[in-house]
């Protein structure tokens, strides 16, 4: 905040960004957000790579064809008609989200999100071409030359070529990746191709390069309404105010007040006020103020000041994850996850039956779909005989990755009272659907009795399991 | 953020102690503001935007136009461009769907009528195509399904608009594909004299016709009676009604002249009356009043084109109804 006081002498139109200059830091969460952030873009860039045999699409793992309408993940094949799956999906994502930020706070947030991972790559970047913290605001302040030229640069171009990558990699996931990579260079993708990788690139850069916090602060909602789920036992990032203040506040260390017995015979805390909490913070705040809403929870500043209590000597855990309750209480006991609460037992239980019932979802999903409609328009005719004939329109859908041929048979009334009409074969071609028309004749005296039977459709492949369907017969 | 510390306000004060902070805009709000400026000059040359009286701006030409293939008046096809407009829009669509359409209409003009209903996917587009042309076409007597009128009342004695049920097995002007196309490419007209053909039947003579008439079908009747109407109806100079419903009573599918032997009843309610008594009463009715119509099914060969009577004769005879 130390640059914001120099925006404030005269007046603005605007509020212009304070630039913030993060400082590295070396520690358990460093480490294990690198690790997050290594894992994801494996993830992300390689699997448009990763090849899978397959009969009726492109040899690709995860490919999303949205022009045959069906998404591939490895052996799953989803159709539109799954599309409760992603609304499962969704649920199971936002209460995986409440059930986590009601336990420790904003863990999305400072750790797995695309915007905290794109932003961390970045200042990355920054980092290796521009130096540290020190040598970027020497920079920054000073005239432009060819070193700024060279270095602001060097590292912008980078950034893009990250973002480009990124963007291509998104529409990578939609089209054939190797035959995406040679027709997006030489002119021959299609319009909606270079539309996602121009837009993708430009978003991801101006986020990640530009924006960066302000996405976080001014424009993402979650980040706003995160805040709902805190209650008192959620862990958040917290900065024992009691430990670092004392009874006459946070001191440097000058001589005199150099080791801890000195500091609290005088009254002082722990906080030795050196500041690396701040500079180390990606959305440039003091965590020392308590709880702020721009706070992503990315626990660096805890690195930062474990790393200064173990050089001074002082016990670690100055900033530490804690609840508010236990840093508020008399006698405070050590940080513990407080689980045993109403609202993240409900959201566990919530979580839970939505995976249970996705797995079971996609789990006894069948490769072929069978619907039968009665037409009703007349609902049934007299024929010349005096037998009573129903219609009806039976749907079949091949969700199968190759051609098959079904064989349709009735239940409970006599097999020949069904009409095909012509239709000889019945052949669906892969992931396809078809609707055809078909005929019930019977008998007067059957015609009246009859109010229910079964349709069975029986796929002609090794281990099909044939599928019934009830349907109503009317006949006066 | 600091910026609230110093408190500049506007000046004004309100009710007593409200002011009004002049706290700076985000600069990305500012440059979203200057964005729609840009966003919308650039929309104003591209698409139709200021009213100017009567008319209004299109846009700069050449930019943003709309080039499609319409049919004038004299069905000849010209290639138009006009600025950006709805209208526009949609024939461009509504040609690009056509096109797909053509693809099978071509393939269903090319297939012989038995091998289309022997192509499940070939009939999927004809049960779909086949649906709009009949509701936009036949529908309007023949109901969206098929199941046609009805036609009769017994007590008011008035038979009514009538158009035969397409969905049964029965078929008064014939049932294979060949009859069916003639049917609508010609269209039909049903006639059936009043009181037998010469006109004179006695009401006692119609009585017998009528008990004769119930008993090719198995319905009940009086068998004296009907004895005496099976003279008459075959005799031409009294009823002469073998001459369209033929000598077995089966009919004559040139003439449109109906089965009486089978158990389907499209023009009169036989079946739906109570007693013997009420079937022979509609029945009479029917003959005295003979069946005359100005309703007859208009020629469609005019207004259809080839392909699209085909495509409805096949949706005729294999969807709807049991052809034969």
């Amino acid at each position: 905040m130390g640059q914001a006081q120099e925006n404030q002498t005269e007046e603005h139109l605007y509020q212009k960004r304070i630039p913030i200059f993060v400082r590295s830091v070396r520690g358990k969460f460093r480490n294990f957000k690198t690790g997050v952030l290594l894992l994801a873009y494996i993830v992300y860039f390689a699997l448009p790579w990763v090849p899978w045999q397959r009969a009726s699409a492109a040899d690709q793992a995860v490919l999303f064809d949205l022009v045959s309408r069906k998404f591939f993940i490895f052996n799953l094949v989803v159709y539109p008609q799954d599309i409760i799956w992603l609304a499962m999906l969704l649920f199971i994502a936002a209460t995986f989200l409440f059930f986590v930020t009601g336990l420790i706070g904003r863990a999305w947030c400072g750790f797995f999100c695309f915007q905290t991972l794109w932003t961390d790559m970045f200042m990355f970047i920054e980092h290796m071409v521009q130096g540290e913290r020190p040598a970027r605001m020497r920079l920054y302040k000073q005239p432009w030359n060819m070193e700024k030229i060279f270095k602001l640069g060097l590292s912008h171009l980078l950034m893009i070529a990250v973002a480009f990558w990124t963007g291509f990699t998104f529409a990578a996931y939609y089209t054939y990746a190797p035959e995406l990579l040679h027709d997006l260079f030489t002119g021959q993708a299609n319009q909606a191709a270079y539309v996602t990788v121009v837009v993708l690139t430009a978003t991801t850069y101006v986020a990640g390069a530009l924006a960066r916090e302000q996405i976080c602060t001014f424009i993402c909602p979650y980040a706003r309404f995160q805040g709902v789920m805190y209650e008192p036992d959620t862990l958040v990032i917290s900065y024992d105010q009691r430990r670092g203040e004392g009874q006459s506040g946070r001191a440097l260390p000058k001589p005199g007040l150099k080791t801890r017995e000195e500091r609290q015979a005088q009254g002082h805390g722990d906080c030795i006020d050196c500041g690396f909490c701040v500079q180390v913070c990606p959305v440039g705040i003091d965590i020392r103020n308590g709880l702020q809403y721009q706070c992503i929870s990315c626990a660096l500043c805890i690195d930062a000041c474990d790393n200064i209590m173990d050089s001074v000597g002082y016990p670690r855990g100055l900033i530490r994850y804690d609840s508010e309750r236990n840093l508020e209480s008399a006698n405070p006991h050590p940080p513990r996850l407080a689980w045993r609460r109403l609202k993240v037992l409900g959201y566990a239980v919530a979580l839970s039956a939505m995976i249970g019932l996705l797995i079971y979802n996609i789990g006894t999903r069948t490769d072929t779909e069978v619907r039968i409609e009665q037409v009703r328009q007349p609902l049934y005719v007299k024929l010349e005989t005096g037998a009573v004939r129903d219609r009806y329109q039976v749907h079949i859908v091949n969700k199968t990755e190759q051609e098959v041929t079904y064989q349709l048979t009735v239940r409970g009334i006599p097999e020949n009272a069904l009409d095909l009409g012509a239709v000889t074969e019945l052949r669906v071609r892969p992931g396809k659907a078809l609707k055809f028309n078909v005929k019930i004749d019977l008998p007067p005296e059957l015609a009246r009795d009859t109010h229910e039977f079964e349709f069975v459709v029986t796929p002609q492949i090794e281990g099909a399991e044939p599928i019934a369907r009830k349907a109503s017969f009317v006949g006066e | 953020m600091a910026q609230q510390s110093n408190n500049q306000t506007t000046g004004h004060v309100w009710d007593d102690d409200l002011q009004e902070f002049t706290n700076p805009l985000p600069r990305w709000w500012l440059w979203a503001f200057y964005l729609t400026i840009i966003f919308s000059v650039v929309y104003w040359l591209m698409y139709p935007a200021w009213p100017l009286g009567s008319s209004y701006t299109k846009g700069v030409n050449g930019v943003n136009s709309i080039t499609y293939v319409a049919t004038t008046k004299d069905g000849q096809q010209v290639e138009k461009t006009t600025h950006w407009n709805t209208r526009a829009e949609l024939m461009k669509e509504t040609n690009a769907a056509a096109g797909v359409q053509k693809q099978w209409l071509d393939q269903v003009a090319a297939t012989a009528y038995g091998d289309i209903a022997k192509n499940p996917d070939l009939m999927q587009f004809v049960n779909s195509a086949g649906k709009t042309l009949f509701a936009d076409n036949c529908a309007a007597c023949h109901q969206v399904g098929g199941a046609g009128h009805e036609a009769g009342n017994p007590q008011t004695n008035q038979v009514g608009f009538f158009a035969p049920n397409l969905a049964d097995d029965y078929w008064q002007w014939g049932g294979t594909y060949d009859e069916i196309s003639a049917t609508i490419t010609g269209g039909r007209t049903g006639f059936m004299p009043a009181k037998g053909l010469a006109g004179a039947l006695t009401d006692e003579q119609i009585t017998n016709v009528a008990n004769y008439v119930l008993s090719l079908s198995g319905e009940p009747h009086d068998a004296d009676k009907a004895k005496l109407g099976d003279e008459i109806f075959h005799n031409p100079a009294e009823g002469g009604c073998l001459t369209c419903h033929s000598a077995d009573g089966k009919g004559v599918p040139s003439m449109g002249g109906l089965n009486l032997t089978d158990k389907v009843w499209q023009w009169v309610d036989v079946p739906g009356q109570a007693d013997a008594a009420a079937k022979v009463d509609v029945l009479r009715a029917a003959i005295i009043g003979g069946f005359n119509h100005v309703e007859a099914m208009p020629k469609w060969g005019t207004r259809l084109k080839p392909e699209q009577i085909k495509l409805l004769t096949v949706y005729v005879h294999d969807s709807l109804g049991g052809g034969k």
